[in-house]
């Protein structure tokens, strides 16, 4: 647990401005929604799917797989399967590409909140 | 063992055992829960527990929050009497975390203090977005405590053998008051124990009981669902979608609905919101959503094998003709493996789950209130942290006699729409103004009122004149008939309805929102700077 015992000083109005147009700050927002928009997408249709098809084509998913194993069972647990698999890959891709990025811009800016402007960048 | 013995038996089980293994959890609990107290003093402390949990802590503690006696007993039985169609909840609770976990989780942990309106109103109008914010809290929580409230006293019919009202009435009035104590004394922190507790206790007891009835069956589900078509009288149609959903076109969209209210519904619910407050960064928050991913996800395929189990060792006769009907397929399932003993530990459990629950629902309530409408609206001047634990615990004690008296209320009365409705309303009156204000710069005040208050009233006046209010045999008014609109869940019309309101206000507003907050959260959502930190002791 972080053991600061005053919160550092928060960035001005105008380093805000000037962190949200840098380079680092727009190549993270666009790192975390090039994973988390297509990906939230994907597991949308495809629960969406698994529920049209129960709900319209329930002949579809009776189909015997497997003495009582049906079709609409085994997508069923596929769901849960692929749940299980995104959160994993989430947090290795969280852990290693958002973090280190995330945390070297913030440090950065609690700097520059107490010290000014580092990069020629944020000085616009 | 003869079934005329198992029914007597189940009905009355052994009270004794139940009482008193549900009182060694309140007795333990309650230590804790005094314990806890005495390192809470500032209002992040009463609201957000000192933001000190682990994500371990704080992911356990949301399977004990989420997890309510509805969906243990309720999925087991809907599993247990319609077999796949009852597979579908277990589904769309587990799936729409991960809405929680790519979109909502971190940033809200980023961005916020105590309650979901603090992130809605980051950049907008304060006031406006705070009390709408707060109408849709209170909805979601007042729906869901009523529905908890009435199902603890159709458990006690099931459990303790108390079928007249007042005896009912009394169980809800321990149930309010034990809830008051918890949330008066402990806080956040407390609330987070009890629902630790909860959550490792109601796992553990479906795990237990998922191994040992799959062992009656040599380890073999394929069996297991052959013994279950075997006793149900409809038989080989409890594989296949369509039981309880697939009568006609009206039924399955209704089907398509309600899978659309759960999977969207999650990450809209303000008492989940809020348990990411509990933790000190947004990595924790990630870890907690994680914890509990894995925490529900195991537990709803427990309720898989258990409502199978129920309906291939009971059969949906005797567990229809049991009282509380569907509820009591998971007790009586405890009772058929383990006797009187395991169905006191499961029936203790349940009325835990109740407990926890409720717990978690009057904090958020009254953080809402405190924070979000006090605050702002009434006092007009910022509150010291002393004022707001005061008015929050005030609010407690409000909610807590409306939850007593509403939950009496409700007694016989079919409440099971209750939850649905709250999932309903938290994905269309909240969660399209989280994602819009995390991830849309165009987003304004004028979007957001029109699109939280839409949602909430488009979802209530759709299912007040819906089949579960009037027009048919299970509804709540049988002899009238009002219902215009034939769907008894309401999100497939009403959460599009709250996206295109948070639109269409959008892109009409003469205003633009402050360029500089807007700059402020989205910095501050991805990084984390100048989110609020543990409190130290």
């Amino acid at each position: 647990m972080s053991s600061i015992e005053h919160a550092p000083p928060s960035p001005t109005a105008e380093q805000f401005r000037a962190a949200q147009r840098s380079e680092e700050f727009v190549e993270l927002r666009r790192t975390h929604r090039s994973f988390a928009f297509p990906m939230t997408v994907a597991f949308f249709v495809w629960y969406l799917l698994f529920v049209i098809m129960g709900a319209f084509f329930p002949q579809v998913m009776a189909i015997r797989l497997w003495d009582n194993i049906t079709l609409g069972l085994v997508l069923g647990l596929l769901q849960f399967v692929t749940t299980f698999a995104i959160t994993f890959a989430y947090v290795r891709f969280s852990n290693r590409v958002l973090d280190p990025r995330a945390t070297a811009l913030r440090e950065r800016l609690e700097r520059e909140a107490v010290t000014g402007p580092e990069t020629p960048e944020a000085a616009r | 063992m003869n079934a005329p013995l198992l029914q007597a038996a189940a009905t009355v089980g052994n009270p004794l055992v139940n009482i008193g293994i549900f009182a060694a959890f309140v007795v333990v609990t309650l230590v804790i829960v005094i314990r806890a107290s005495k390192t809470s003093s500032s209002s992040a402390d009463y609201y957000a527990g000192g933001r000190g949990f682990s994500g371990t802590q704080n992911g356990t503690a949301i399977a004990g929050d989420y997890l309510s006696a509805a969906s243990f007993l309720g999925i087991v039985g809907a599993i247990a009497l319609y077999g796949y169609d009852g597979f579908l909840y277990s589904i769309g609770f587990l799936v729409a975390w991960l809405v929680a976990l790519l979109l909502v989780a971190e940033l809200l942990r980023n961005t916020g203090r105590f309650t979901m309106a603090d992130v809605l109103s980051f950049r907008l109008r304060q006031k406006p977005v705070r009390i709408a914010a707060a109408f849709g809290t209170m909805a979601v929580c007042l729906f869901y405590l009523l529905a908890q409230m009435a199902g603890a006293g159709g458990l006690v019919a099931l459990l303790l053998n108390i079928t007249d009202r007042t005896g009912q009435a009394l169980v809800i009035i321990v149930v309010g008051v034990l809830m008051i104590v918890y949330v008066l004394i402990g806080g956040m922190k407390g609330t987070t124990y009890v629902q630790i507790i909860k959550a490792i206790l109601l796992i553990a007891g479906a795990g237990i009981m998922t191994v040992w009835s799959l062992a009656l069956f040599g380890f073999d589900f394929n069996g297991m669902l052959g013994a279950a078509v075997d006793l149900h009288p409809k038989g080989e149609a409890i594989l296949e979608p369509g039981l309880q959903y697939g009568k006609d076109f009206t039924t399955r969209l209704d089907f398509v609905s309600l899978g659309l209210a759960l999977v969207l519904g999650t990450a809209g619910l303000p008492h989940v919101l809020m348990r990411f407050y509990t933790v000190p960064t947004a990595k924790e928050a990630r870890t907690s959503v994680v914890w509990a991913i894995v925490l529900i996800g195991a537990f709803y395929l427990f309720t898989l094998v258990l409502g199978t189990g129920a309906g291939a060792l009971i059969g949906p006769e005797r567990i229809l003709a049991a009282p509380g009907g569907v509820n009591s397929a998971a007790p009586l399932l405890a009772f058929e493996l383990g006797g009187s003993i395991l169905l006191g530990l499961i029936s203790a459990v349940a009325f835990a789950t109740i407990l926890a629950v409720v717990a978690g629902l009057a904090i958020t309530a009254a953080a809402s209130f405190a924070h979000d409408v006090y605050g702002s609206v009434i006092a007009k001047k910022p509150l010291t942290p002393q004022e707001e634990v005061r008015i929050g615990k005030i609010t407690v004690v409000v909610i807590g006699v409306l939850a007593i008296v509403g939950g009496i209320a409700a007694q016989g009365q079919n409440v099971a729409f209750l939850v649905a409705l709250a999932f309903a309303v938290a994905a269309s009156a909240n969660l399209p103004t989280i994602l819009y204000s995390l991830f849309w710069r165009g987003f304004t005040t004028r979007g957001a009122v029109w699109s939280m208050y839409g949602g909430l009233i488009s979802a209530i006046v759709l299912i007040i004149f819906s089949p579960v209010m009037s027009g048919a045999e299970t509804s709540m008014i049988p002899g009238a008939d009002f219902a215009l609109f034939p769907l008894k869940n309401p999100g497939i019309v009403s959460i599009p309805l709250a996206f295109l309101l948070g639109w269409l206000g959008s892109v009409t507003s003469r205003e633009a929102e402050d360029p500089d907050k807007q700059a402020e959260m989205e910095v501050r959502s991805l990084t984390g700077v100048g989110a609020e930190k543990p409190v130290q002791h």
